[in-house]
């Protein structure tokens, strides 16, 4: 297919592997941050096809995974009311809340529905004026916008049936808080493609200079992934600590700025917990107070469930990058995709289930 | 997921004064909100994320990159001609 299998070449692949193999020397350790990428690489077996001392770490960009428990349970709590359809992505139903979750439900009678878009269910709360429509609206900031959109719709078409369940993080504050830890290894990132087709990648230029670490904006093809880990280990060789973009046919310095103004009109930067890291600074988005009328959190009530993560689960050191899936006693035993202990194993972008697909 | 396949937009049309379009992913057709590209046109390329277009596919960024790839292999080939 046009724009896509060109960047599946096995020829130019291999011609590019043996670049990397010609150009590095030293050992380095990088990071992916998007889900979509770890599991393009573990697809395509990169990480076993390069240098020996080259290490890539698999980030936290997988909104699935990152979304804390408690959201989980709010969302189960408001599903059960017998007047609210639940809507959201395939990927949330089957990860376990604090004793079931959404899938579970749907089968003992709650009305719970997968959408592919947000608009879909603001046209089912046009559709159902009589029941309540509620949105699961996690992401990082690819799906931002639709979120935003749907808002900004219902508002304009007078719907008081609709309000989202909120639970969005942002990039650039986890990359700032994993090169805060004083464990860190990184030392160099491939930034998230679409992230930045949105947001432009103009938020990262402060955080390369400031920690003197490579970004390179990287897409989602074997020979995207490839380019961008050469780009960011030559500047490692050289010592240099800029933003590149490797992802121009998708990717501008500025980013989509009408995307952007409709997040920014909808919703405001915030404190942000993620599951199995803990709460990052300014690292979520919260409905701004003239939307608040449309936060399920408060009509349904919902603002003062918090609950503890399974103890055996290692899901927040596999999304900081301290522990890789394989390491984990439960790995492929008692726990697979089809009985998860945790988000990581569930979600399509979850490291774990990348590990279990593609390694096991 | 960040499905990263391109798509060719087919039509457009409003829905509810929403601009979208009908879009073909390497033969599987879906819609898809186009409010955030509002200058695409029938027959360019977009990349859709969960419904919503969030950019447009640069063709001739997109040209370039396969074309500085190619030229990569070439000097690796006649590196290893030489050697």
């Amino acid at each position: 297919m046009k724009f896509l299998s060109e960047y599946r070449d096995p020829k130019l692949a291999e011609s590019y592997l043996n670049r990397i193999h010609k150009d590095i020397r030293g050992s380095w350790t990088l990071m992916e941050v998007c889900g979509g990428q770890t599991h393009a690489l573990l697809k395509y077996c990169i990480p076993d096809l390069l240098p020996d001392g080259i290490r890539l770490i698999h980030g936290p960009g997988c909104p699935v995974c990152v979304t804390p428990l408690e959201q989980l349970d709010k969302a189960l709590a408001i599903a059960r009311h017998p007047e609210v359809i639940f809507t959201s992505f395939g990927d949330m139903l089957r990860v376990p809340g604090s004793t079931t979750d959404l899938l579970q439900i749907k089968a003992a009678g709650s009305d719970v529905r997968i959408v592919y878009s947000p608009l879909e269910a603001v046209r089912l709360a046009q559709e159902n004026p009589d029941r309540e429509v509620v949105f699961f609206a996690v992401g990082f900031e690819t799906t931002a916008p639709g979120n935003a959109m749907a808002v900004f719709q219902a508002q304009q078409l007078g719907l008081s049936n609709f309000s989202l369940l909120v639970s969005h993080v942002l990039v650039p504050p986890a990359i700032t808080a994993i090169l805060d830890a004083p464990d860190n290894q990184v030392q160099g990132f491939l930034a998230a493609g679409h992230v930045c087709a949105v947001m432009g990648f103009w938020e990262y230029e402060p955080i390369a200079e400031k920690y003197q670490v490579p970004i390179v904006v990287t897409g989602f093809e074997p020979l995207d992934l490839l380019a961008g880990i050469h780009h960011c280990l030559q500047q490692l060789e050289t010592g240099q600590y800029s933003v590149e973009n490797q992802y121009k046919r998708t990717v501008s310095r500025e980013g989509n700025a009408a995307a952007q103004q409709r997040i920014r009109d909808i919703f405001e930067v915030g404190d942000q917990k993620w599951r199995g890291i803990g709460t990052i600074p300014g690292s979520g988005l919260h409905l701004r107070e003239a939307y608040r009328s449309f936060d399920a959190e408060i009509r349904f009530e919902v603002t003062d469930i918090s609950t503890a993560e399974d103890g055996e689960c290692i899901s927040g050191l596999v999304l900081q990058g301290k522990r890789r899936p394989d390491t984990c006693p439960a790995f492929g035993t008692r726990c697979s995709p089809e009985h998860p202990l945790g988000a990581t194993m569930v979600s399509t972008e979850g490291a774990c289930a990348a590990y279990y697909r593609y390694r096991k | 997921m960040c499905l990263a396949i391109p798509g060719k937009v087919l039509e457009i049309y409003d829905e509810n004064g929403i601009k979208m379009g009908r879009i073909d992913y390497a033969g599987a057709i879906n819609h898809a909100c186009l409010e955030y590209i509002p200058e695409i046109e029938v027959g360019q390329y977009c990349i859709v994320h969960a419904g919503f277009a969030i950019n447009m596919l640069n063709e001739e960024e997109a040209q370039a990159a396969l074309v500085e790839l190619q030229r990569l292999s070439d000097i690796i080939a006649a590196e290893d001609d030489h050697t």
